[in-house]
């Protein structure tokens, strides 16, 4: 291997996915092949909620194909840079070769630049990811992303939620993904409030994803057999920052003592 | 029609080197040294922009002297050769060894079958887990690779710069030590070099995933100061 170099008109600047194209290591688009001949992998219930000091994200940690359950411990929340992470739903395969994809677009932008991308022109890159994406999720590989950052200019955390066609929608309070994303944004929904501190935050993500695993069978609840918990990370003006098992297992055993309190059990007449 | 004048191969080398030479000797130097918590990079550059050390993967780091340019141009042709064998295969299969080679052999290919030799002198370090695995490659303009060890000066002045850093030499230094001896060196003992003088960069070695780190001034004032 030689060092890759490019006549000036030809030279495709700080755009990885350009240069990884010409270097033939990206794969070729998906044709049409007709229904899909196998169960796909899916991922499922993301969360990202804004607080005060920036933004929360949270991943459940469970993928299935079909009714069945094929990883129990995989990640759908990532960092994307320093100041931004990005969380995934949908086919597996493809969501975490795009977000490897976009973790070094913006790398590789930086380390050419010399400056990193504003938040919002990340936003855009991985809006256009998914949208050249979007011949695959014709064919049942859908994608849906939420990107959340620090804002180091506007000194905030921000949130975008996206649809399959790369569609691009900037959320104020929170943004949620996956199949259990409609149990878990309401409950998000009724424990808002802003400028929310970190540990209220953390906390009111972990119920949002503990509901939506009550109520969806391909999102994955705390498995405190196992010592699985979902992946939480916080997003500030210091950088991604996940939070520890331990800190989580506790948190977690106060909100299922809370409900075994409240709720009671099926002899007491109790099961909401 | 006129024959071409015959002009000795040993002439024409000598010629473009003498032609490389005269262009790096007119830019500022630059010295890396090996310190306690990581590969030190400090260059003499009054400018804030345009940059001659940066970052090329998680542990390898970049440093040039010479036409502006073109050791950027190499520094960018080196993080697209990085980052895509760090993506077709995996993060830790990129090294600086390789990377230098390719260096080199493009260096050779330029100063041999091009009109105009790259008036370049180019370093690529890398910070291992031990101070024993660090690697300072040094790459002349013609191609020429060195492996240097503990440190390494680049530019017109290497000389004198290299015989006063290996004076003040001290295998067990931290970082501050490090710069300060560096910062030393290339003033000479004429003149002293304040923080907006220097680029100064690190790559540190306790540091996880992207090691490479700029010192902003005020941090290099609180170093040099001690």
């Amino acid at each position: 291997m030689s060092l890759p170099s490019f006549p000036i008109a030809d030279d495709p600047g700080p755009d990885f996915a350009a240069l990884a194209r010409r270097a033939g290591l990206t794969p070729a688009p998906v044709g049409s092949v007709g229904t899909t001949p196998f169960e796909v992998t899916h991922g499922t219930t993301c969360v990202a909620v804004r607080y005060a000091d920036g933004v929360v994200m949270a991943g459940d940690r469970r993928a299935t194909s079909g009714n069945l359950i094929s990883h129990r411990h995989i990640e759908k929340v990532f960092p994307a840079d320093r100041h931004s992470g990005v969380a995934i739903a949908g086919a597996a395969g493809p969501a975490v070769e795009m977000v490897r994809l976009f973790q070094l677009q913006l790398e590789h932008y930086e380390k050419v630049e010399g400056s990193p991308l504003s938040l919002e022109g990340k936003a855009n890159q991985l809006s256009q990811m998914v949208r050249n994406h979007l011949p695959a999720a014709m064919q049942g590989f859908v994608v849906v992303p939420i990107f959340a950052g620090y804002d180091t200019a506007r000194r905030s955390g921000r949130l975008y939620q996206y649809d399959p066609t790369g569609g691009r929608y900037e959320e104020l309070d929170f943004a949620s993904t996956g199949s259990g994303s409609l149990q878990a944004s309401t409950v998000i929904k009724l424990g808002y409030r802003l400028d929310m501190d970190r540990d209220t935050t953390v906390d009111l993500v972990l119920r949002a994803l503990f509901e939506a695993a009550d109520e969806d069978s391909a999102t994955g609840g705390p498995d405190l057999i196992r010592n699985i918990f979902p992946v939480v990370a916080t997003i500030t003006a210091d950088g991604f920052d996940r939070v520890g098992d331990d800190d989580l297992r506790t948190r977690f055993e106060s909100i299922v003592e809370q409900l075994r309190t409240d709720r009671g059990g099926v002899e007491s007449g109790g099961l909401s | 029609m006129t024959a071409p004048f015959y002009v000795s191969p040993e002439q024409v080398m000598k010629d473009r080197a003498d032609y490389a030479r005269k262009g790096i000797a007119r830019g500022r130097s630059l010295v890396a040294t090996v310190a306690e918590d990581g590969v030190l990079l400090c260059a003499e550059n009054p400018s804030r922009t345009l940059r001659k050390v940066s970052e090329i993967y998680d542990r390898i780091g970049f440093a040039g002297v010479g036409k502006y340019n073109e050791f950027d141009q190499l520094r960018i042709a080196g993080v697209r050769s990085a980052d895509l064998k760090g993506f077709a295969f995996s993060r830790e299969d990129v090294d600086a060894r390789t990377l230098a080679n390719q260096y080199a052999q493009m260096l050779g290919q330029v100063f041999t079958h091009e009109m105009k030799p790259m008036e370049v002198e180019i370093l690529v370090a890398e910070v291992g887990h031990e101070r024993a695995a660090d690697q300072l490659f040094h790459i002349r303009y013609d191609g020429t690779l060195v492996d240097e060890t503990d440190w390494c000066v680049l530019g017109g002045e290497a000389e004198a710069i290299g015989e006063r850093l290996a004076a003040a030499w001290d295998g067990a230094a931290d970082l501050g030590a490090a710069l300060r001896s560096a910062a030393t060196a290339l003033a000479g003992p004429d003149r002293a070099l304040r923080a907006d003088e220097l680029e100064v960069a690190v790559l540190d070695r306790a540091a996880t995933r992207r090691t490479f780190r700029r010192l902003e001034d005020d941090e290099v004032d609180a170093l040099l100061v001690g």
